[in-house]
């Protein structure tokens, strides 16, 4: 059978797949075992379905692939249009890459309320993939909403410490910022008079669209602060470290990984598609904003006696680096951030799973009730040295390729920029080497951390594939980028026209 | 002129609620108090059930009747199947609550046909007169509702709250009704219409608005005359809450659409403006600091009313068929909402306060998951009813340039969000209070729980249909296409609207 007879279903398989299987666990019997094994199963069917998305993609072309479009509402005019280029395309198949790993890592640490924690996450699941591929507005934002309530109550319900306060400070933050897309989105529906993305476009490129000069200003303030609180960007970002230390390990992990990913692909996708010339005017605040996060966001890491929290920071410093290299209006640029995103999903998504293996075993993210852990627990401590390398952007891991290209794009654009951001790549060294130093070395000062037994082999087994994608992606970064390099490129497309026209412009005078 | 058969055919849902109102009633003293709440809980389900399939028979035949009183046209036939449908599920979830209460059922389903009898015919009524004298048979049947929890002195209370201050607004109403009359020389919503379209209106017709709008908000519960609202939804039993914050409230916003919209009223961007604005934003800040379950959902009835008035103040031709379908969505979530209200608040209903709703997740989850699935519904999040009725509402109000009241609308459906999340948070979050298991599910309000749940989902996932609907009889109250030339069942010359009873001047 040939493969691409499936292309135009693929899209729908992969988004609902898990959905089904959440479906289909709300009829299976309150037996643990057999609903950890079934959602494990669903999500790895999910993964090798996506994995048929790269396999069958084509890379040297720049528009959307495997695009299904089908009337959902016939008035207003709402349309299941579904479609992913390069850069959307490794977001699915980092999130379906992720949540099998969050279902082995949540085997034991989740004992109550098995069944209601799965059938979340596979709903959570189903939403975010659904808002990477989605290409009508509306069911853009109707996905994206809806990642909210699955998100909120797995902190709420299996989160520990101060959890509900968490969940709800989540889900108002975004929820709020999100109603102001909404208007922009309906606005621009209102004078276009359809939600597709390709659609708007195009009538906003070619000037179609009456009143958009004026309003252009506020449209994109209303998409930027829905995307800004999820990133979350320097002023935006109180709900993160709350939500984080909060949250159960596979809702962190999915947090760090899919969640704020939305965010800054929203930005790419969104704001730079939509609105060139805004984005254009407003990237030197924005920029220093980004700078802001990157150093604040890594001063703040420093200084944080919880481990989980600390990740958390560094979360705020590293997406500073993507919306950085976002709005830097490079190819380099891009690429990196586009890079960046899949990197630190994968390794704070496996910073966060580390962290959950001790806290399973302790109770607790305080670095202070830890050092020496190294010598009761060998392999587990080289696993941590091993994320944590490749979250400092070690050469050759996957954190460094993406935070080169955007140094170098920031660099391009302006040099201030590229300098101010490459003391971010220091200060993650600073205080990721100096926590593995405080937790692993030294004497064993709580006597509790002499007999921790070391990882077994299923948390093995939920760390390893991170730590080879880990690996891959720092060795040969051509792989990924080849499919994104096209997309960036035709994302860039309206920026290098106006170059040109200012260019030209300039020697007319 | 002597009333023909197409007449009574289009009045015939009426007709069958009424025969079947009268006859539980008649037959209610010859039962013991077992029998009268199943034998006539029975006889109202299969009355509302007939008087749905009447409806359905009406449809084929639209047109006027009884001298241009009553008009079936597509627009009607919406809310007939609204109203009869709401009539139906809440009295499937009543009959568990009226045993559990120890109320007799006669008077109780008796009066709940007759209300909807009252609803039905404002729908369908194109004469203010009649109209009012729907308005009190549907008022007056609600005002005896709310006072059914006889031994409980909150209900009392709440009953003659209501009767006082509705009997005050109706008044408004009819003095806003004489004032119209002075104003167009005619009290038939056609003709008003015709008078005010033909460009010059006189100053009375301004205060006709204002003064039924006045009769008319107060029954639609939106700012400023929503005072009674908390204390009347407080006190009366939850099945007859359930009922009142939705099926008159459709009928009244059918009225306001014939009033607003076919009789197009002048002044109507302004007056809507401010109470929609107020409505929201006073229910909203209402609900925020309620601990009571039925006074939260009471403030925010009023501030649902007030997005849906969001809607009239837009362009006729996006912002009916959004209030319809705002109506419907609203309607179907709140019954479900208030029936696990009541089935949940126990013998005299006890249980109704926040601390009792904590961690109903552990003792019910299915309970449960059903209100929080009810509750996203009223906070507006995609894949329910009340998503897509807030979009259509919003974007009829962008489209008409109302940038600011949509402003006001979305940061009020934010603020909305955190005090329906406070029932989920608790429901989920806390620890339960006592241990022991709620009540099982019996299977007349699990019908009409599934029922309003499909109705939920249903109008979230696929709103195309009913949407479609309500687009096509916008054009029957838009004199765009008035209903088809008169069908074989009509004699009557009913296309053109003569002048009625208004000829008397």
């Amino acid at each position: 059978m040939n493969m691409d007879t499936w292309n135009p279903i693929i899209l729908t398989l992969v988004t609902f797949v898990p959905l089904a299987g959440a479906l289909l666990l709300v009829v299976l019997p309150r037996r643990d075992r057999e609903i950890r094994g079934f959602a494990l199963f669903i999500s790895l069917v999910d993964f090798f379905l996506s994995l048929h998305l790269p396999a069958h993609f084509h890379r040297n072309l720049a528009g959307f692939q495997y695009e299904i479009d089908k009337v959902w509402i016939n008035h207003p005019n709402i349309h299941y249009h579904l479609g992913m280029d390069g850069i959307s395309m490794w977001l699915v198949v980092l999130t379906t890459f992720l949540t099998p790993l969050c279902v082995l890592i949540s085997w034991h640490s989740i004992h109550d309320r098995v069944k209601e924690f799965f059938i979340l996450l596979l709903i959570l699941e189903t939403a975010m993939i659904a808002v990477f591929v989605a290409l009508d507005l509306f069911a853009f934002y109707f996905f994206w909403e809806a990642t909210l309530i699955p998100m909120a109550l797995l902190i709420g319900m299996y989160g520990h410490g101060r959890k509900v306060y968490a969940a709800v400070k989540f889900f108002l933050y975004t929820m709020i910022a999100s109603v102001f897309m909404l208007a922009a989105i309906l606005w621009l529906y209102a004078r276009v008079g359809s939600f597709d993305f390709v659609t708007i476009q195009n009538a906003v490129r070619s000037g179609q669209v009456a009143g958009f000069s004026s309003a252009s200003l506020w449209l994109f303030l209303g998409f930027f602060v829905a995307f800004a609180v999820k990133v979350p960007l320097f002023p935006f970002h109180t709900w993160l470290p709350d939500a984080h230390v909060e949250a159960p390990t596979a809702g962190s992990v999915l947090l760090a990984g899919v969640l704020l990913k939305m965010g800054t692909y929203g930005l790419l996708r969104f704001n730079l598609g939509l609105f060139p010339e805004q984005a254009r005017a407003n990237a030197p605040w924005i920029m220093v904003l980004a700078l802001i996060g990157i150093i604040y966001g890594a001063l703040v890491a420093m200084v944080q006696p919880n481990m989980k929290k600390l990740i958390a920071y560094s979360s705020i410093s590293h997406l500073g680096f993507v919306v950085l290299g976002i709005f830097s209006f490079t190819q380099a640029g891009l690429d990196g951030a586009t890079y960046i995103m899949l990197a630190h999903g994968i390794s704070t998504g496996g910073l966060f799973m580390l962290a959950g293996i001790l806290y399973e075993r302790r109770h607790t993210y305080e670095i202070s009730e830890f050092g020496g852990i190294a010598t009761p627990m060998p392999v587990y401590s080289t696993f941590f040295c091993f994320v944590m390398l490749a979250s400092v952007g070690l050469p050759l891991l996957n954190g460094f390729v993406g935070e080169f290209l955007v140094l170098s794009g920031a660099f391009q654009d302006r040099p201030i920029y590229g300098i101010l951001g490459a003391t971010g790549v220091i200060w993650s060294a600073c205080y990721l080497l100096w926590m593995y130093q405080r937790v692993f070395f030294g004497q064993i000062t709580h006597k509790v951390n002499a007999s921790l037994p070391d990882m077994n082999l299923r948390e093995q087994l939920a760390v390893l594939p991170a730590c080879i994608v880990a690996l891959v992606m720092g060795v040969a970064p051509l792989l990924w980028l080849n499919a994104i390099d096209p997309a960036v490129h035709a994302a860039l497309t309206p920026y290098a026209n106006f170059a040109a026209q200012v260019a030209t412009r300039m020697v007319g005078q | 002129m002597i009333p023909q058969y197409p007449d009574y055919i289009r009045i015939l849902p009426e007709l069958v609620l009424s025969i079947f109102g009268m006859v539980i009633m008649l037959l209610d003293p010859l039962l013991d108090d077992r029998r009268s709440r199943s034998l006539s809980g029975a006889l109202a389900l299969i009355g509302s059930f007939a008087a749905f399939a009447a409806t359905l028979i009406q449809a084929q035949s639209p047109g006027y009747a009884f001298a241009n009183m009553v008009r079936v046209d597509s627009f009607s036939t919406f809310f007939h199947i609204l109203i009869i449908a709401i009539t139906a599920i809440v009295i499937l979830s009543s009959y568990e609550y009226l045993n559990v209460q120890e109320i007799r059922g006669g008077e109780y389903y008796g009066l709940m046909l007759f209300g909807a009898v009252g609803m039905c015919l404002m729908t369908s009524a194109m004469e203010l007169v009649l109209i009012f004298i729907a308005l009190e048979i549907s008022s007056i049947s609600t005002y005896v509702l709310a006072g059914f929890r006889r031994r409980a002195a909150i209900s009392a209370e709440s009953s003659v709250k209501y009767f006082l201050l509705g009997s005050f607004a109706t008044a408004f109403f009819l003095y806003g009704v004489a004032l119209m009359f002075g104003a167009t020389g005619s009290t038939t919503i056609d003709v008003i219409g015709n008078v005010l379209r033909s460009g010059n209106i006189p100053v009375l017709a301004y205060m006709g608005v204002a003064f039924m709008f006045v009769g008319l908000g107060f029954k639609v519960a939106a700012a400023p005359f929503h005072i009674w609202t908390p204390d009347v939804y407080e006190g009366a039993p939850s099945p007859v809450v359930a009922f009142m914050s939705t099926a008159p409230k459709a009928a009244v916003f059918a009225v306001l659409l014939r009033v607003m919209f076919e009789a197009n009223a002048p002044g109507r961007i302004w007056l809507i403006w401010v109470t929609a604005a107020l409505s929201m934003t006073l229910g909203n800040i209402g609900a925020l600091v309620q601990n009571n379950v039925k006074r939260l959902l009471a403030y925010s009835s009023i501030a649902h009313a007030g997005y849906l008035l969001v809607a009239f103040a837009a362009l006729p031709e996006t912002a009916i068929p959004a209030a319809m379908f705002y109506t419907a969505a609203y309607a179907v979530t709140n019954i479900g909402a208030f029936a696990v209200v009541s089935h949940f608040g126990g013998t005299g209903e006890r249980r109704v306060t926040m601390d009792d709703y904590s961690g109903l997740a552990e003792r019910s989850p299915l309970l449960a998951a059903t209100l929080t699935l009810f509750l996203l519904s009223l906070i507006g999040i995609p894949m329910t009813a009340g998503f897509f009725a807030k979009f259509y509402v919003f974007s009829a109000a962008i489209k008409a340039n109302l940038v600011g009241l949509t402003i006001i609308g979305f940061i009020n459906s934010a603020i909305a969000a955190y005090y329906y999340l406070r029932i989920i948070v608790v429901m989920y979050m806390r620890k339960p209070r006592e241990e022991s298991p709620v009540a099982p599910i019996p299977f007349g309000l699990g019908l009409a729980l599934a029922l309003s749940l499909f109705a939920t989902l249903y109008l979230g996932i696929l709103p195309g249909r009913v949407l479609d609907y309500a687009s096509r009889s916008t054009a029957d109250l838009l004199f765009q296409n008035r209903p088809a030339t008169p069908t074989a069942l009509s004699d009557a010359p009913t296309l053109q609207p003569v002048q009625g009873i208004s000829d008397i001047r």
